[in-house]
């Protein structure tokens, strides 16, 4: 950052509840420039780029433009400065036509009062389609029925219309094939030409070197560094984004006992994931890594029964299982904690009890009516193991903590007494000591015999606790590594398709 | 902290504490919004007893149980439904329905039992078609009674356009107008529901899933429970107490009108938002508990202004506001 540069942040801070998502970020870009901003998962990226868009505000921190301070308090304030922003959630209006999600707000009107003129509207967003060189789309076609990749164009399409002086893309590659790449960036190229700064994020390093003209690192929340792609190459990059210990937070390991508790054979589902094989032995970790959008939640769902898979085989002790739903999921000894216990984990409105037992209803009632004793007994067992905090069984689920809830889940989950556990992002937006008891808590697990696959984003955990690890890549599963051989940069590489 | 540990005692004596203290809801959960409610509903009960000399005579308290009893039922259906983050509009039909088939059943000879039981197996059936499509299909429970509340109403009419008087003379003289001691034998029928469904809600398996669909249907469903069986249950719970109602109105009345039963809907959805359930998603906030008071509330409303001769249309007027008022007290509680 220098004190010429066209955007400027300085000392940005927010943090969400206990998470602190950007600890002091400077950040300084030039007019002119396509300037890559990369990083881990959860390092900041997105919520640096919110921040300047106007989506999120800001704890603490400056943002100048051309040297004045900059209003982004709302996105229609950072629209005003000529800041255009698509995220990877799409804001386009799924009913609405083309044309209209282009022009939102701004359709000409007809000599009628308060009618359109269809006629002109279609035509300029033509115009805006061709000039940014979008062909094949037709304008007057319902949004929400254009595949996923032409939605995307259309969102750039709606940014790039109005000729932003900052366009920043979220993981704009990520749905887009590679001719509709090679037209993003042509207009990327064009943009540029025309004098707009755009920020670019993307977990694609090939991508990356392609089009940026710098590459700023972030972890942590905070700046590592910023580079040329001509001086620094993708193995440095890597270091920078991971560089950090493992610490002392993992528990030691017993080692995995030699009967497999599930099998998975060529097990695939149209759209989103193909050909996933691997076993799972008791008393195993098996870890699975992948960016975002790489098919790992897809894939525990289907083996959860969440969603169907249309091909493969699933063993469960050597025994051929189905799982057509989560209830006949559940009753062949699985069990899946989902990444956002908000979401799909927890009923806030309903007590400890209730969450905790929700799972296990069966076999604590007789004749259809819950045996309240046994519950009761059983879900205090469950709290004091996992020291869920306040250990009272009539508190609501809304009244406690991330991590309590999370630990309430998981109580959930162990008290099916499920053989194999899937853990998706188990602790995810959870403080360190829940952190480290759940690590503690997994391992104690494994040892008592349950096979457990864990899904996450944070490599330290895959590789603090896992036997082995998967990692997924587009759908597929990429690469395999024990224990000893497993390290961030090999996952890393894996997992955004660099050839080491 | 230790002490909530403790085991929790259970069996009837423990389950009738409970559900007059509440550990699990009733009286525990007390906000200032139901004190303030308590509050008026005494006001309401000591400005009565100065104004009319009436009102505390036997004769009118048990009228006015008695009068009290179909939104008694249809509230308790509403209020299950109401949990799931459903709402059920057909319940007036399916009154108008039992109470028409209850009658012409009668009259063409059946005897009453039988006659009872078609009538609520009829009212389970209308309850089924409804949560069949809300369940199978995903659509609206709004939309969907909508449209079976246009169409039971039809074929109420299409049984029988003209009123039908129920001949078994025991039909009006139990039901309707039965007395155990000093109570009419519909309230006490109509009282007995109460417990019943605070326990199925409390304490079944079933009830506590309905409970935790209203809050989040997808953990319930990935925790392994079958969602759609549970909220096709839900919705025959209700149409099983609306057919209770219907028969229950056609001895009272001792005539069944196929236009009988129109906007009962909307007295029981009172009843269960003034019992403080929070309508559409969300869920939580609903108890029988507070569904009792509603009905009660909402029945002394209708009593003392027939006794202070307000006409009909203001007692529409009035009860719109207390609605109003209800909900906008347990806004953002």
């Amino acid at each position: 950052m220098t004190d010429g540069d066209f955007l400027v942040m300085r000392g940005i801070r927010k943090s969400f509840d206990v998470t602190e998502a950007l600890r002091g970020v400077d950040f300084g870009s030039q007019r002119g420039e396509v300037h890559a901003i990369v990083g881990e998962n959860g390092a900041g990226k997105s919520t640096l780029m919110k921040v300047l868009s106007g989506a999120i505000a800001r704890d603490a921190g400056e943002i100048l433009l051309d040297g004045a301070p900059a209003d982004v308090s709302t996105p229609l304030a950072a629209h005003r400065l000529g800041i255009r922003a698509v995220y990877q959630e799409f804001s386009l209006v799924p009913h609405l036509s083309v044309a209209e999600n282009i022009l939102l707000g701004q359709m000409p009107p007809s000599r009628l009062p308060g009618c359109v003129d269809w006629n002109a509207a279609h035509g300029r967003a033509e115009e805006i389609l061709r000039s940014i060189g979008f062909v094949g789309i037709d304008v007057r076609s319902v949004v929400g029925r254009l595949s996923v990749s032409h939605q995307q164009m259309v969102e750039i399409a709606k940014a790039a219309a109005v000729r932003p002086r900052i366009m920043i893309l979220d993981e704009p590659s990520a749905v887009l094939s590679q001719e509709e790449l090679n037209r993003l960036f042509a207009l990327v190229r064009q943009l540029k030409q025309e004098g707009t700064l755009i920020l670019y994020i993307s977990h694609r390093l090939d991508e990356v070197y392609e089009i940026a003209d710098r590459i700023t690192v972030l972890k942590d929340g905070q700046l590592v560094g910023t580079v040329r792609p001509a001086t620094a190459d993708q193995g440095q990059l890597i270091r920078m984004m991971v560089g950090r210990s493992l610490g002392e937070i993992f528990p030691s390991r017993k080692p995995p006992r030699d009967d497999v508790a599930l099998e998975v054979k060529g097990l695939g589902r149209e759209g989103s994931f193909s050909d996933v094989s691997f076993s799972l032995r008791r008393g195993e970790v098996l870890g699975m890594s992948g960016l975002v959008g790489s098919g790992r939640t897809q894939v525990v769902r289907c083996l959860f029964g969440a969603e169907p898979p249309d091909r493969g085989e699933l063993f469960v002790e050597g025994k051929r299982v189905h799982p057509r739903s989560p209830r006949e999921a559940v009753n062949e000894g699985i069990a899946l904690l989902t990444e956002d216990r908000k979401r799909d984990g927890l009923v806030l409105i309903c007590s400890i009890r209730d969450n905790a037992s929700l799972a296990s209803f069966e076999r604590m009632s007789r004749w259809g009516i819950i045996h309240r004793r046994r519950q009761a007994a059983e879900v205090q067992q469950k709290v004091k193991e996992l020291d869920i905090r306040p250990p009272v069984l009539d508190r609501l689920a809304r009244q406690l903590s991330g991590g309590n809830q999370q630990k309430l889940v998981l109580a959930k989950w162990l008290m099916t007494r499920a053989k194999v556990l899937i853990l998706d992002e188990p602790t995810r937006g959870v403080d360190v000591a829940t952190k480290v008891a759940i690590y503690q808590l997994i391992s104690d697990l494994a040892a008592d015999g349950i096979a457990i696959l864990l899904v996450s984003s944070e490599l330290p955990e895959i590789l603090g606790l896992s036997d082995r690890a998967l990692v997924m890549r587009q759908g597929r599963v990429v690469a395999e590594f024990t224990r000893e051989e497993a390290s961030e940069e090999k996952l890393l590489a894996a997992a955004a398709g660099v050839r080491q | 902290m230790t002490s909530d540990l403790a085991p929790t005692p259970s069996g009837p004596g423990q389950a009738l504490r409970d559900w007059l203290l509440g550990r699990t809801g009733a009286l525990r959960r007390r906000r200032w919004v139901d004190y303030a409610f308590i509050g008026a509903f005494l006001l309401l009960l000591v400005v009565t007893a100065t104004v009319s000399d009436v009102f505390f005579t036997q004769r009118n308290l048990s009228n006015l149980g008695r009068q009290a009893v179909t939104n008694g039922l249809l509230s308790l259906g509403m209020l299950i439904v109401v949990l799931t983050g459903g709402i059920d509009l057909s319940v007036g039909s399916v009154v108008a329905l039992a109470a028409i088939m209850v009658s012409g059943l009668s009259k063409g000879g059946m005897t009453l039992l039988p006659a009872i039981l078609i009538c609520l197996v009829v009212g389970v059936a209308a309850g089924a078609v409804n949560g069949f499509f809300i369940a199978r299909f995903k659509l609206q429970p709004f939309i969907v009674t909508l449209a079976t509340m246009g169409a039971i109403r039809g074929l109420v009419f299409v049984y029988s356009d003209i009123p039908i008087t129920p001949t078994d003379p025991a039909f009006r003289a139990v039901l309707g107008a039965g007395f155990v001691g000093p109570f009419p034998v519909s309230a006490l029928i109509m009282l007995a529901c109460y417990p019943i469904v605070w326990f199925f809600i409390n304490r079944a398996r079933a009830g506590r899933a309905i409970v935790a669909i209203g809050g989040n249907e997808e953990a319930v469903r990935l925790a392994g429970i079958n969602v759609s069986w549970h909220i096709l249950l839900a919705y025959m719970i209700s149409g099983l107490f609306s057919a209770l109602a219907g028969v229950m109105l056609a001895s009272r009345l001792g005539i069944a009108q196929p236009s009988v039963g129109s906007g009962f809907e909307l007295d029981a959805i009172a009843a269960v938002v003034i019992g403080g359930a929070a309508l559409g998603g969300g869920g939580g906030g609903g108890s029988v508990f507070g569904t009792l008071a509603g009905v009660v509330a909402l029945g002394m409303i209708d009593n003392l202004l027939n006794l202070f001769n307000v006409q009909s249309y203001y007692q529409q007027i009035f009860k719109g506001l207390i609605i109003l008022v209800a909900v906008l007290w347990r806004r953002k509680q």
